[in-house]
């Protein structure tokens, strides 16, 4: 096995990211409590040098590295770009609340930046093994970061529901890649795709095979009926790790769910069609309904997200081109107002107060009118409403799911859309009708505010001209 | 000299801009006079550039005019495409027109965020041209979905007792019908490759496929007219809603619904709005007769002229639906007599049941109640408003010489030649309008003073005067002299009816 210099080229970001990790968690050790805020500073100075090496080494065709271990093209960078982003503004919020709770610690950081260096191993991956290895890296820094709070009983909790079901969901995974190995003798994904389209007589075992990985995505993505976890785990867990959860994450595992199903088992469509089909519905259905009941909105958000990667693998179903680039522009407008949600309860959020009831944003137009708007553009844009940027996520998978002839699945989707408006119309309910119980002002720091109203008219603005974000989905899967 | 100016435009953003300009100035409750004399500005700048609208319209032609084409997603064929004809540009002065009195209606009576209140009329009354001057099938989506954000923050903020129940069902409602609506335009442009609404009227459909089509724009725009048996959520949101919510409800948004059918299900389903003109007609008609009776046993006011508000709809869809069965038993004329009674229809009942909703709100302000039996006598203590509100009961009873008139009579002269009964049935409601109108004002202006309250009212200030003296010399112009209206739609009514007589199956 010999690797060349230019192997070390296309992995950079990745190298400079493992680097710049290890490097954090040393310094962290010798600094003193009051300088805690270099780790911050640092930590964020790395995710802008990786974003950095992204561009520069932004692909113009897909290039393979590392013995065709990895995998660089235009979709994974531009996943990658977006993963970057999201986590610095993950960070972004997260700081004061995390300061507030004496949280602000070097793991989180730490962890941080190696669940985000687990996306962009997934993201890249292009055998199974390096896909199991970013996964990996992924799921166990997330574990840690939701036990972040150790002393909290309700963290350790979900630490641990999270631990047990993302080792079974990975055990599924493996045993499905293992069959699929056994049956094609390959691990790297262009092989596996050349063997399978040669081979008809093992068509049982890789149907087989192709029910565990669907399974153990679905775990991932916390589609129905594998999605027991989620509500949980959002609530357990501390916001700013709510907030991680709930977004970046989403971007990998449809890499993830891209690398495995199109690249990989491309020719098996047919038979992988019906499941997402079944793991769409339901997650639709039961996401969209169960959100109605909730009462704590991290709870609510956490079915608010089932029912979108119940919409967004809508898009994967259609096995097109241009459906996957529907897909991908849903999951990137999806983490952009994930995002924005929780950051809202995080800026609502203070010392000794969580704001994760949906009491606690009664009367906030009252109390600031700005941030108010910003939760009312989140909120309709997570509804579909149109001219937010979350009306053209659900209109371009809509659009694709009807050119390839899926006109009942379509239906099917804007009735649990209109469901789903429902609960988001309450939070602005609360928001505006309702008069404020809490008076006391909010206390985030301008950094944040700023951030959160970037976010918030980001999804605005983008909405108003969506053709760039939709451009660049569209040519980046070629 | 307007040719140059991009005037659709300018009507949609001037005023969603200054929506949030009077945001921007009005974000304490100290500056609530600057944020109204600003919303006010606004509306009176955005109605004297749709003068030109009216003026500089060309009517012997039924092509789009006033076009803007730009590209806003070429990738996928969607274009930031305006244009107005006969039937849109008559809307859209009416959307601007009362707009500028319901920001003067608003005046005194709206104390809290005052400047969130004058920024959601202003943004929505950009939203609502917009919708009429749309040209392209997701422009339209995209501005007829928006245009409910403003409504439901304006019921939910300001509204009555169940404003939330009122505003929630408003919004799910409608949202429900439309999203059909987007899966319809979805599948146009997979069998057309384009979002241009004109070139979806060309598009040739098999019969079964313009009868889901169909189908699917009845939903949208049913809900939004309303129609029987989807109307229930109107009664609620209008009791519910400020006065002003109530008059841009009655006076506009209902419009959409019907415009809806003009600008999509007749020209893009013409072979399945011919299948199912029976089916249209019996809505109608149920709206027209039975609504007719509902709204003659309502207690609340704004009930009752809500009520009325479906029932005089009716006569709107069952103009435009009747076309079919006159062209075939009469001449093309008495058809399009028919569509431009519907549209008449349309733009009169915008003045007087905005009127009359305002003159509701001015009892509302005074006594905080709906309730028809806790007035009586009121002209004895208000006799300048016992003037307009008897000459607004008359208007919407259908009297001669009021614009109500006009619209009613060329609907239920036409269709005569349609079939007697249909035609029979439609004037029914020249007795149940002017009863259960009559009866109201009877028992709320008229007889005796009926309790304290009523004695202590004081009569419309001038700023009340102006606004009803408005629409007064409004809906007196239009009754008397209707033949402006009628000439600017004429070609393009003409050009409808044409264009749907050709079959699209191919």
């Amino acid at each position: 096995m010999t690797l060349a210099v230019t192997d070390f080229a296309v992995v950079m970001p990745e190298i400079f990211l493992l680097t710049m990790a290890c490097l954090v968690l040393v310094i962290d050790v010798y600094l003193p409590e009051t300088m805690r805020n270099l780790t911050y500073q640092l930590s964020q100075g790395t995710l802008i040098g990786t974003a950095l090496f992204i561009v520069a080494m932004y692909p113009t065709k897909p290039v393979l590295a590392m013995n065709s271990m990895f995998v660089s093209d235009q979709m994974g960078a531009l996943l990658k770009l977006f993963i970057c982003g999201i986590v610095f503004m993950a960070f972004i919020y997260s700081r004061g609340y995390l300061r507030d709770r004496n949280l602000l610690k070097g793991e989180f950081f730490v962890l941080g930046l190696l669940a985000t260096l687990g996306m962009l191993v997934m993201v890249s991956a292009h055998t199974f093994l390096t896909i199991y290895l970013g996964l990996e890296l992924l799921s166990l820094s997330m574990y840690a970061l939701v036990a972040l709070n150790r002393d909290s009983a309700q963290s350790s909790e979900a630490a641990m529901k999270y631990f047990v079901l993302g080792a079974l969901a990975s055990g599924m995974l493996l045993y499905g890649i293992s069959i699929i190995y056994g049956v094609t003798g390959q691990m790297d994904l262009a092989a596996v795709a050349n063997v399978i389209k040669a081979d008809h007589e093992h068509h049982t075992a890789l149907v087989f095979g192709v029910v565990f990985i669907v399974v153990g995505l679905g775990f991932k993505f916390g589609a129905v009926p594998f999605h027991m976890w989620v509500p949980d785990v959002y609530q357990g867990a501390p916001t700013p790790v709510t907030l991680l959860i709930s977004s970046a994450p989403k971007l990998a595992a449809f890499a993830m769910l891209m690398r495995l199903l199109v690249d990989g088992m491309q020719h098996l469509h047919a038979d992988w069609q019906g499941m997402i089909i079944v793991l769409s519905v339901l997650s639709m259905a039961i996401g969209n309904l169960v959100a109605i009941a909730q009462s704590n909105i991290k709870r609510m958000l956490a079915y608010s997200t089932i029912s979108h990667v119940g919409f967004l693998m809508l898009g994967i179903l259609t096995a097109t081109k241009t459906g996957y680039a529907a897909a991908m522009f849903y999951t990137i407008v999806y983490t952009l107002m994930s995002l924005g949600g929780f950051g809202v309860i995080l800026l609502l959020s203070r010392a000794g107060f969580e704001a994760d009831k949906l009491d606690d944003f009664k009367g906030l137009n009252a109390r600031n009118s700005w941030f108010a708007f910003i939760m009312l553009i989140l909120m309709l844009s997570m509804a579909g409403m149109p001219p937010l940027l979350g009306f053209w996520a659900k209109w371009a998978v809509l659009s694709e799911l009807i050119n390839s002839g899926f006109m009942w699945i379509a239906i099917t989707a804007v009735m649990f859309s209109v469901i789903g408006a429902y609960y988001y119309l309450r939070i602005i309910k609360l928001m505006y009708f309702d008069k404020p119980e809490d008076t006391n002002p909010l206390t985030a720091d301008n950094d944040m505010r700023v951030a959160l109203s970037v976010n918030g008219l980001a999804i605005l603005f983008l909405g108003l001209v969506p053709q760039g974000l939709l451009t660049v989905c569209l040519t980046s899967l070629g | 000299m307007f040719a140059d100016l991009p005037l659709l435009s300018l009507l949609i953003w001037l005023p969603i801009l200054g929506g949030f300009w009077v945001l921007a100035v009005g974000r304490n409750d100290n500056s609530a006079s600057v944020a109204r004399a600003v919303a006010l500005l606004v509306s009176i700048v955005t109605f004297v550039l749709s003068l030109p609208l009216f003026f500089a319209f060309d009517s012997s032609t039924a092509a789009m005019q006033f076009s803007e084409k730009l590209a806003w997603i070429p990738n996928f064929h969607i274009y930031y495409s305006l244009g107005v004809d006969g039937f849109s540009m008559p809307l859209i002065v009416l959307t601007s027109f009362m707009t500028i009195l319901v920001i003067l209606a608003g005046w005194e009576v709206i104390q809290y965020k005052v400047a969130q209140y004058m920024a959601a009329f202003l943004i929505m009354e950009g939203l609502m041209i917009g919708v009429f001057a749309a040209l392209d099938a997701i422009l339209f989506y995209v501005l007829w979905e928006a245009m409910l954000v403003p409504m439901f923050i304006i019921i939910g903020i300001w509204g009555g007792q169940r404003r939330v129940y009122a505003t929630i069902k408003f919004f799910l409602y409608t949202f429900l019908g439309s999203v059909f609506m987007l899966i319809a335009l979805l599948y146009l442009y997979s069998v057309s490759n384009s979002f241009d609404i004109l070139a979806y009227h060309k598009q040739a459909l098999p019969m079964n496929v313009q009868v889901w089509i169909f189908f699917a724009f009845l939903v949208a725009f049913a809900v939004k007219v309303p129609m029987w048996p989807v109307h229930t959520w109107l009664p609620d949101a209008h009791v519910e809603a400020p006065t002003g919510g109530s008059v841009i409800l009655a006076a506009i948004m209902l419009k959409l619904g019907a415009y809806g059918f003009l600008r999509f299900s007749l020209p893009i389903t013409p072979d399945a709005s011919h299948a199912l003109e029976g089916f249209m007609i019996t809505l109608s008609l149920i709206a027209v007769v039975y609504i007719g009776f509902v709204a003659l046993v309502q207690q609340d006011m704004k009930k009752l002229i809500a009520y009325s508000s479906i029932s005089h709809m009716g006569f709107v869809t069952l103009g435009f639906f009747t076309t079919y069965m006159i062209t075939a038993h009469s001449n093309p004329a008495s058809a399009a007599m028919a569509v431009e009674g519907g549209m008449v229809q349309m733009v009169s009942h915008g003045f007087i049941s905005g009127a009359l909703f305002l003159c509701v709100g001015v009892l509302y302000d005074r006594m905080h109640s709906r309730q028809i039996g806790d007035y009586g006598g009121v002209a004895n203590t208000m006799p300048r408003f016992a003037i307009f509100a008897v000459f607004f009961g008359m208007a919407n009873s259908g009297l001669p010489g009021t614009s109500g008139f006009v619209g009613e009579f060329l609907v239920i002269l036409s269709s005569f030649k349609a079939n007697f009964w249909i035609a029979f049935l439609a004037a029914t409601t020249l007795i149940l309008g002017a009863a259960y109108t009559l009866w109201m004002v009877k028992r709320v202006i008229f007889g005796k003073i009926a309790n304290d309250h009523v004695k202590e009212l004081t009569d419309i200030g001038a700023r009340e005067t102006l606004i009803l003296t408005i629409l007064a010399v409004t809906v007196l112009a239009f009754g008397i002299y209707p033949a402006p209206l009628l000439d600017v739609m004429h070609t393009t009514v003409q050009h409808l009816l044409e264009h749907i007589s050709h079959t699209k199956v191919l």
